[in-house]
């Protein structure tokens, strides 16, 4: 049972769009844990690695020639903010997992910089997830993510891994770098799954 | 027992307001009564949740300012413009008042109280908060560790702990200062604040580097020392890094924090200075 806090109404502006314990932010707040890492596109690689050790790798030529979808979405982050009908382009999962073989059930987002986090295969197919390179119609800045980042806007938004350059698809599930330290392993913004336990 | 990541259920806890203390005309510190509170690592925040008599609740995320006690700890909570939970905690909030919050959370931004690298902490605005939280435990645990504070603020009115941060520069001879402001043209043109910085504010009026403390009486024999506080005008650059700042030879261990732009600017600064991506830690607030 939650205390009542004497004295506090709030401004009540939550719209039907916003998961629980969540607030509406116009800016772009930029969360990240260390300095932003410089990523060249003339070097830039994504490298989906399977369980097997298969790999297979685009450079960002072959990658940016990839059929490309727009994506508006609502994102979320753990730090209670939420922005709604964000608008993005980029490449969908299903289109740079087709024709891989595997059998894994998770995969870790492995970024320049050393960032990883883990997700579940599934969460990463059918229309939900792109590599995405342009936010608001410009190139995706470095602050963002870019040149590219994942975008997984179904979870809350440390999934969606900034600089990312690849994907270890896994049998087992392990943690990545926020998850190591207490965060969800899942992160559902609708469930409130914010640290684990919750 | 402090703890590095969180671990297990993290549940809501009652806060009850013991104290509050502004510290600036728009910062508030709230002294806060929280059985069950484990302690926690400096750096780290918890999440606080209000909820009205009809069952609706907002929650946000603060820094903890205080060092580690059990059923206890401080937070300073900056007003922002019509924010709704900040308005409350620094204009309502009031003695014998209750909210919930549960932490602590977020192991990344912590530092060990053993960690022996020199200590460089970097604070734009109330990104002071997380960071002294490890100045209070650095004295708490009486760590051995040298502590450079680069502080930029927007005038010196705008300094949270300005009292306590002369006083332990003054104290300690492991920690050193260093305010950077950022809006002189403006401050010019209000009268200063009377405080017991007034010699650094005017020192501020003039711009440039100046010292309030001389070094103390060197022992015979005795290498003197940077003076304990020191101010700066204008923003962080990399003239300024390098008067202030441990340099990137002496391997310290390196906290941002404060708004995104001030976080990126430092973090890019410090990279360009030679200090190595991985010992530079950073956290954020506020949209960009």
């Amino acid at each position: 049972m939650s205390v009542v806090t004497r004295g506090f109404t709030g401004h009540r502006r939550d719209e039907a769009r916003l998961p629980p314990g969540q607030y509406l932010e116009r800016g772009f707040p930029v969360l990240q844990a260390g300095p932003t890492p410089p990523v060249k596109t003339a070097t830039w690689t994504f490298t989906i690695t399977t369980e097997t050790g298969a790999t297979t790798r685009w450079d960002w030529k072959q990658f940016t020639a990839l059929p490309v979808e727009d994506i508006t979405t609502d994102i979320h982050c753990v730090t209670q903010w939420s922005k709604l009908g964000t608008h993005w382009r980029g490449v969908s999962l299903d289109t740079l997992l087709d024709g891989i073989e595997t059998n894994a059930a998770y995969a870790m987002a492995r970024s320049y910089g050393g960032y990883t986090t883990n997700l579940p295969l599934p969460d990463l197919r059918d229309g939900k997830a792109w590599v995405a390179y342009e936010y608001d119609g410009k190139p995706l800045p470095p602050e963002h993510g870019g040149p590219a980042r994942l975008l997984v806007p179904h979870l809350y938004f440390w999934k969606s891994a900034k600089w990312v350059t690849g994907l270890d698809l896994m049998t087992q599930d392990k943690r990545g770098f926020w998850e190591q330290l207490g965060y969800h392993d899942y992160g559902d913004p609708w469930r409130e799954q914010r640290y684990q336990g919750d | 027992m402090a703890r590095a990541a969180v671990s297990g259920r993290l549940t809501w806890l009652v806060a009850t307001v013991r104290e509050t203390k502004d510290e600036t005309a728009t910062a508030r510190t709230l002294l806060l009564d929280v059985p069950g509170w484990p302690g926690h690592l400096a750096g780290q925040h918890v999440t606080a949740k209000l909820t009205a008599a009809d069952g609706y609740s907002a929650q946000r995320s603060y820094s903890i300012a205080s060092a580690s006690a059990p059923d206890y700890l401080e937070l300073t909570v900056q007003r922002v413009a019509d924010g709704e939970v900040s308005s409350y905690l620094t204009e309502i909030a009031a003695p014998g008042d209750q909210f919930e919050l549960r932490g602590p959370i977020g192991g990344w931004f912590a530092w060990p109280p053993a960690d022996p690298r020199p200590l460089l902490l970097l604070a734009g605005g109330s990104g002071i908060v997380p960071l002294m939280s490890m100045i209070r435990t650095h004295e708490a645990v009486k760590s051995r560790t040298s502590v450079q504070l680069i502080y930029s603020a927007r005038t010196p009115d705008d300094v949270i702990y300005a009292d306590e941060l002369s006083q332990r520069a003054r104290v300690s001879p492991l920690i050193v200062v260093s305010y950077l402001y950022t809006r002189l043209t403006r401050w010019r043109k209000t009268p200063a604040r009377v405080t017991p910085d007034a010699e650094v504010n005017a020192a501020a009026k003039h711009g440039g580097l100046f010292s309030r403390h001389p070094a103390p009486p060197a022992e015979p024999g005795a290498a003197p020392g940077p003076p304990p506080v020191r101010g700066y005008a204008g923003r962080l650059s990399a003239d300024v890094l390098a008067k202030t700042a441990f340099p990137p030879e002496l391997n310290p261990a390196v906290y941002a924090c404060g708004p995104s732009g001030f976080v990126e600017a430092a973090a890019e600064l410090l990279v360009a200075a030679g200090y190595p991506p991985d010992v530079i830690k950073t956290e954020r607030f506020g949209p960009n």
